[in-house]
């Protein structure tokens, strides 16, 4: 081949380069590792790691069991291996899958439109702020501190110099929305109010009535979840004009952080406003149903410097399996699975303190009543189990709480073992 | 397609029909066969103010987006509510029905240095 | 002639909400080992949803049959050649995919304690130390999800080096043939954009350079090898240019495939720049993500990067979050982990002689297809090529075609079209990338399908305009997509029922 391209060998590649640029070191990286020695590296590295404990950590992450079928279905390599579907004739594989996972977001949010996924929940949480002001054509934002702390976090980075002001709203006695606190801040110039149910606390906001008094102000309501499969039973945010969320409770393994499948859904009216990818519906030069990417206008690669978002990539994969288990749970499965985890976590808090009093789904707020939370986790992992999110580095006045979740997969063994170490001051 | 012999043009290829102290803004037939299929429409709201030479609005096809520029200054009266539900008949009827907007003329002299349909046509045969 | 493909039977296939019936089921829970609740007395009537409208009900063998079938309308890397363009679409080995559902990794929660995180934190820390290697930088970030998640994270650092020096700038400069990320991007950080022309080589014109760059400017966000996959000779004038004036010099790391083991940003004046991991190392684009946008920084830059960082602290790893100067977080926890170890792995198959290596196939394959394809279609830039060759369909743009038609031909022919019109700054472009994992036989493939498409444009230019002729879907009809979007099902309201 160098010679059909007339070289002599393969350094004259790049000849072309500047001498003063040229690498000519040789990179210290170790040698190339055979197959089996990269697998040992790593199953090493596993075992490092907690490995098979019971956990009793939510926060934003969730333990829920994996259908096979789900990695049968995206190990396939025609949707591993392929790319965005930007060439709709040989890409409707991929293009039908997100089709159905829109429909399935807005089946279970409530919404009307939603697009073909965001990075992760977090991010999605600034380009909902992002997107009421350029609906709204105000710049405030007001975000309740029951939204998951890294997710402020990251409204703040994201939104530093978008010449939007953000404020935190403070939670009541209940783990709620300070409706009080909310009323005195809603002015005429904000945006949007940014609440999460089951927020971080893991307490169901009341979102009807939260939609009432912003709606009044003429500000945009933006609902947040975590954990989804809460929506198999509780009320959607009907009343909301942007939901986002974590699809990461939907067969997507907790992966130490990463990758997960944010969702961003809407109101109609708003789909021009809406960042990143849509999937529309339409027909082939044979009248034959099709599909394919639509409204780019509002993207990056089109629009430039005036894009809605830069967001470029989705997370397909990802949202194709939590299409599969949306598949696969159904109508029916999803409301049993959600019943199960409500009921294996008020069997837990049923034992425990409690700090707040208003419904919550899996996750709740526990007091350890003078204990340091960390030292009852460190009583639990002499057991061999991962205990819960002990809540003072992100809430100072709270340092005396613990936050636990429990799903389908905590059994009651160790939930009595939670209890028991709990009552063991 | 021929250009109306009433309106007035730019380089921007916006046409002007004044009536008075009121105008309707729209683009040309050049413009719209430049853009191909078009999509959608962006258009202000009555009650804004649009100012000569800077953007009021946009034109999509389906992997473009193209400015309208303000021939004239004024405040729009109405903008056509046909391309919001038709964005298609800017394709077929540019300098009737697919007209954008009204505007009442806040400096009716601006509409003096436009082209008329002749210069236009000679400008758009030379481009 | 075509070769490489032949006519083959494929399944239609309704969606899944059309194939639903009441009471079908996929799945199984076990028995409850708790009481059931009330769940109206647990949560308030007022909190219980009805059951969720239209959701599927489906049996688990329709479900895989369904994805089966769906798949089966894909192309994929697994398939043949992907030449698209700036997207590096190679082999993705399935060793990968397996360490990276290793239980203790697939499944480690990102808040369990750090003793029991060690191994996940290794990880991290090994794949920094080696992209450190990789681009001659001195730090390296993995929270950013994706490459403009990356670029964002990039430029919020430059941004708050400048506050330090006293103030942020006011402009961004980006060349006429960047990605549409760039300049967005520029936008998000609350600066103005100022594009750059290139010159006839294809290349950042240094004079107009000079005039653009003065105190208002931040940075410069360049691409290199840019998008026409040529090399900036000059780049270490530009970063001089840049540096002179107090500014940055951000590099699109995109294109980092044509220089691994070849050539370090870090040496060449970059102060800040992205890699995808799903390009460069091979991670599997899935359809359109995860992908993973890993920050690379020279020295002046580490205090801003976001946090937390990795520490080591005795023979632990620890997380650090005292981070007076960071920017903040850009995502909630540590990055796309998952990604992350398919990269890592990936770099530990090749060993540094193994990526040099994989650089310089990718160059060859790119300057084969080049060579043979001279002849037939206007090659943009003279310059030399890297990874990826760009030419414009002038030739054949006088016979009718364009390049998206030429493209749809192909697929015709069995392949994956090319990039499509990208960059802007060539007109009608084909832009070419073969990446290092294919062989001349697969090459010569595609070489043959472009030759004979070219001969047909002479002969027959309306059967490559009405391409492609052999897929299960034919051209589809974007306009009314756009139109009247109808971007979810609805039950009977689908106006455009299946007609299959």
């Amino acid at each position: 081949m160098l010679a059909a391209i007339g070289l002599n060998s393969e350094d004259d590649l790049v000849s072309y380069l500047p001498p003063d640029v040229r690498f000519d070191k040789r990179l210290p990286i170790d040698n190339g590792k055979s197959e089996y020695e990269i697998v040992d590296y790593f199953r090493r590295l596993g075992t490092r790691n907690g490995n098979g404990h019971p956990s009793f950590l939510g926060a934003g992450v969730y333990n829920h069991f994996r259908p096979v079928l789900v990695d049968t279905v995206v190990s396939r390599g025609e949707f591993l291996t392929s790319y965005t579907p930007y060439q709709a004739e040989i890409s409707q594989g991929t293009l039908t899958s997100i089709f159905e996972f829109q429909t399935m977001v807005c089946q279970l949010t409530g919404m009307e439109v939603a697009n073909a996924s965001m990075y992760d929940g977090s991010s999605a949480v600034p380009e909902a702020a992002m997107m009421a002001v350029r609906i709204t054509g105000r710049d405030k934002v007001l975000i309740a501190r029951g939204v998951h702390p890294e997710y402020r976090e990251v409204l703040r980075t994201c939104t530093q110099h978008q010449g939007m002001p953000v404020t935190e709203l403070a939670y009541a006695k209940n783990g709620r929305v300070d409706l009080d606190d909310l009323r005195h801040k809603l002015r005429e110039d904000v945006a949007a109010v940014i609440v999460q149910t089951p927020n971080f606390f893991g307490v169901l906001e009341q979102v009807n009535e939260l939609s009432h008094i912003i709606a009044a102000k003429g500000a945009l309501l933006v609902v947040v979840f975590t954990e989804a499969v809460a929506l198999g039973l509780i009320e959607p945010p009907r009343e909301a004009d942007i939901v986002v969320g974590e699809l990461q409770s939907f067969a997507i393994s907790p992966s130490y952080g990463g990758p997960y499948a944010g969702i961003i859904a809407t109101r109609e009216k708003y789909i021009r406003q809406i960042p990143g990818r849509l999937v529309g519906e339409t027909t082939d030069t044979d009248g034959k149903r099709a599909f394919c990417l639509t409204l780019a206008t509002r993207e990056q690669h089109i629009r430039r410097e005036k894009a809605t978002s830069n967001i470029c990539t989705n997370q397909a994969l990802l949202a194709l399996m939590a299409t599969v288990f949306m598949s696969i749970y159904g109508k029916g499965g999803l409301r049993e699975l959600a019943e199960q985890n409500l009921a294996k976590a008020h069997y837990l808090a049923s034992k425990l303190p409690l700090k707040f009093d208003a419904p919550f789904f899996n996750e709740f707020v526990v007091r350890t009543n003078g204990t340091p939370p960390d030292r009852i986790n460190t009583r639990l992992l002499d057991q061999g189990i991962i205990g819960g999110l002990a809540l003072g580095q992100f809430y100072p006045e709270l340092s005396d709480c613990m936050l636990l979740c429990a799903t389908e997969m905590s059994r009651r063994q160790d939930m009595d073992a939670v209890a028991h170490a709990f009552e063991t001051q | 397609m021929s250009y109306p012999g009433n309106y007035k043009y730019t380089k921007e290829h916006e046409w002007l029909d004044v009536d008075g102290d009121q105008g309707r803004i729209g683009i040309t037939d050049h413009a719209q066969h430049e853009l191909g299929d078009i999509v959608f429409v962006d258009l202000p709201k009555p009650g804004s103010n649009v100012t000569k030479g800077h953007s009021f609005g946009s034109v999509e096809s389906v992997k473009a987006v193209s400015d309208i520029y303000a021939p004239v200054s004024g405040e729009v009266l109405e903008a056509n509510d046909l391309l919001s539900k038709s964005p298609e008949k800017l394709n077929e009827d540019p300098h009737g029905a697919a007209w954008l907007i009204k505007v009442k003329l806040s400096a009716p002299d601006e509409a003096g240095g436009l082209m008329d349909a002749a210069a236009y046509e000679k400008y758009v045969g030379a481009e | 002639m075509i070769k490489k493909v032949a006519k083959h039977i494929v399944q239609n296939e309704p969606l899944l909400f059309e194939q639903s019936s009441p009471g079908k089921r996929g799945y199984q829970l076990p028995p409850l080992d708790v009481p059931a609740v009330d769940v109206e007395k647990v949560l308030g009537e007022e909190n219980v949803r009805e059951e969720i409208e239209d959701f599927p009900e489906v049996s688990e063998f329709e479900v895989l049959r369904h994805f089966t079938r769906l798949s089966t309308w894909n192309y994929a890397i697994d398939l043949g050649l992907y030449p698209l363009g700036s997207c590096t679409m190679k082999y993705n080995p399935r060793v990968n995919e397996l360490v990276a559902r290793t239980e203790g990794l697939a499944w480690a929660h990102p808040y369990q304690p750090e003793a029991l995180s060690q191994g996940a934190m290794e990880v991290i820390a090994a794949l920094e130390q080696a992209l450190v290697e990789i681009t001659g930088m001195d730090a390296v970030t993995l929270q950013p999800a994706a490459g403009a998640h990356g670029e964002f994270t990039g430029i919020l650092m430059i941004r708050a080096l400048l506050e330090t020096r006293g103030a942020p700038r006011k402009k961004i400069l980006v060349p006429d043939s960047a990605h549409g990320t760039n300049p967005a991007t520029a936008m998000a950080v609350g600066y103005r954009v100022e594009n750059i022309k290139s010159n006839a080589r294809g290349m950042l014109d240094l004079e107009v350079l000079e005039r653009a760059v003065n105190e208002d400017v931040a940075g410069l966000m360049i691409t290199n090898p840019n998008t026409v996959g040529v090399f900036e000779e000059n780049i270490k004038k530009i970063c001089a240019i840049l540096h002179d004036k107090g500014a940055l010099v951000y590099m699109d790391g995109a294109n980092m495939n044509a220089l691994v083991g070849v050539t370090r940003p870090g040496d060449f004046g970059i102060d800040v720049m992205h890699l995808n991991l799903h390009k460069t190392f091979s991670t599997p684009h899935g359809g359109g993500g995860p992908g993973a946008g890993a920050v690379a920084v020279a020295k002046v830059l580490t205090p801003f990067l976001p946090g937390p960082r990795l520490a080591r602290v005795g023979d632990q790893w620890k997380w650090n979050y005292d981070l007076p100067q960071s920017i903040g977080r850009v995502r909630a926890f540590y990055g796309n982990f998952g990604v992350l170890v398919r990269a890592l792995a990936y770099i530990m198959a090749h060993g540094g002689n193994g990526l040099r290596q994989a650089t310089l196939d990718a160059l060859l394959n790119a300057n084969y297809i080049r060579k043979l394809l001279e002849p037939y279609y206007e090659i943009a830039y003279k310059a030399p090529s890297m990874h990826e060759c760009v030419f414009s369909d002038d030739w054949q743009a006088a016979k009718g075609v364009r390049t998206g038609d030429i493209a749809k031909r192909l697929i015709d022919y069995g392949f994956h079209p090319y990039t499509v019109s990208f960059p802007l700054i060539v007109r009608g472009a084909l832009m070419i990338e073969p990446t290092e994992t294919e062989s001349k036989y697969e090459l010569d493939l595609f070489v043959d399908a472009m030759i004979s498409i070219a001969k047909e444009v002479e002969q027959n230019p309306e059967l490559v305009c009405a391409a492609p002729h052999s897929t299960r879907t034919s051209r589809v009809d974007e306009v009314t997509a756009a139109r009247r979007p109808v971007v979810r099902w609805k039950p009977q309201s689908s106006a455009r029922q299946a007609a299959d």
